[in-house]
């Protein structure tokens, strides 16, 4: 048995969400290099340029990349050899959030109640998906996400009689129907299968998957190329203005389903794709 | 991209020369209004009280900053999602503001004021808030303290590049996207 202080948790999750915040993974800088080069759109190889510029200038001079810095999630694995010790850990988490909202200058982003809608101030209660895993470490993964793109993301429950193509149509709907609003080009995260809550998990955490690596079961593997490929013909281009860069990056995760279900969900995500993870 | 130089106040004029896909680069002062800003704007405006500020061929822009940094004079100021404004945007056109910026498409109703006015609405770059930043010169709270990030904010700024989305004619940069 592991002992670890939640103290080191609060610490981490701060220096997570200000990381995030200011910074995209060099991954994706170069993918928007290589798209900026192949564009058809003069307005769109415009676009992905300056937004080549405004990453290189947040992570320069620590602004935030977007000024929608997010309500956050936090997936945290727990190993179950690991024994937390200190105050509550979800109590750490929302302090983590605190500091790293405050320290790095960060939009406070967040209402109390969604119907009186006053700000709390601090960006803070995160939103915490915990899973206990074999081993004594934790890992968290911290996402950032703006609301212009999680308000364009979609669920649906098809009929388990319905076929790969009605899944995929229902993700090419809710891309053209995302269309300007979320910020391409996008990097998108599909979930099927599960129930009505576990869809939407999975959509989320694709989004937080590297965007440059395939599902290890190789018909998903096919449908993350093909999907990706027919979404970069949609045409929307960059800020919808047109061209031939619509997607990034588009991961899939799958699961078990009941026998009257066939779940999928879409969550899109703006260029600022923003995730950090650190394993302690 | 060659942008085309503007001064603010933008008249209906000067909004009537522009046209879908230019790149425009605004010097002088535009004022930050959103979700919140909009709602209690728009009720004030109901009661009949006047505006906190100038609407009169004024440029609003659909932004919340990320606070700034010491020494910095504006955190990241990117738009927001235009849409959310469409229920108050033909209110605002009507009593002459001549453009709005945010970012993504408008309702039919919002295109049909923007017509009827000879207004435009402006696009700047989602996710540019960095690089937005560099091109705002001064901030002076206006209106709506209360409301943090959300408050109306007097801008001025430099250069600051956006792309004329939809004209006074009622052309759009999202056309293919409507199909």
């Amino acid at each position: 048995m592991r002992t670890l202080s939640t103290e080191i948790i609060r610490d981490t999750i701060a220096d997570l969400a200000i990381k995030a915040c200011m910074e995209v993974d060099s991954s994706v800088t170069d993918a928007f290099k290589t798209a900026a080069q192949t564009e058809k759109s003069q307005l769109g190889s415009y676009v992905l340029e300056q937004l080549i510029e405004n990453y290189d200038i947040a992570k320069k001079d620590r602004i935030p990349i977007c000024q929608d810095t997010g309500m956050v999630t936090v997936f945290c694995s727990i190993g179950q050899d690991v024994h937390l010790t200190g105050d509550p850990i979800e109590d750490m988490i929302n302090e983590g959030i605190r500091i790293g909202y405050e320290k790095g200058y960060l939009r406070k982003s967040i209402v109390r109640d969604p119907i009186d809608r006053v700000n709390t101030g601090d960006n803070t209660p995160a939103v915490v998906h915990y899973r206990i895993v074999p081993g004594d470490k934790v890992t968290i993964t911290v996402v950032p996400k703006g609301a212009g793109c999680e308000n364009m993301s979609k669920l649906t429950i098809l009929k388990p009689t319905q076929e790969l193509s009605d899944v995929k149509a229902f993700v090419k709907k809710s891309v053209i129907e995302a269309g300007a609003n979320a910020c391409p080009p996008f990097f998108i995260g599909v979930g099927i299968g599960g129930n009505f809550e576990k869809v939407a998990l999975m959509a989320k955490e694709a989004v937080a998957l590297p965007f440059n690596e395939r599902s290890e079961i190789p018909y998903v593997a096919k449908l993350e190329d093909e999907l990706l490929a027919e979404i970069n013909e949609l045409e929307l281009g960059p800020q919808g203005f047109g061209g031939s860069t619509t997607a990034i990056g588009l991961r899939v995760l799958v699961y078990p389903t009941h026998i009257a279900s066939l779940p999928v969900a879409v969550n899109i995500s703006c260029h600022a794709v923003r995730h950090e993870k650190a394993i302690i | 991209m060659e942008g085309i130089n503007i001064t603010t106040p933008l008249t209906t004029d000067q909004a009537h020369e522009l046209r879908a896909g230019q790149l425009l680069l605004i010097s002088g002062t535009i004022y930050t209004a959103r979700d919140a800003a909009h709602k209690r704007l728009v009720g004030m405006l109901d009661r009949g009280e006047s505006s906190p500020f100038p609407l009169k061929d004024q440029i609003i822009y659909y932004a919340g900053p990320t606070p700034p940094a010491p020494g910095a004079v504006v955190g990241s100021i990117g738009p927001t999602t235009g849409y959310r404004m469409d229920a108050f945007a033909p209110r605002l056109y009507e009593l002459g503001v001549t453009a709005s910026i945010g970012k993504g498409n408008r309702s039919p109703e919002v295109v049909e004021s923007i017509k009827k006015h000879g207004a435009v609405y402006l696009a700047a770059i989602g996710g540019l808030g960095a690089l937005l930043s560099k091109h705002v010169t001064a901030v002076e709270m206006v209106a709506f303290e209360d409301l943090g990030t959300e408050a109306v904010r007097k801008l001025t700024v430099e250069q600051f590049p956006v792309i004329v989305a939809i004209d006074s004619k009622g052309v759009s940069v999202y056309e293919k996207e409507q199909v």
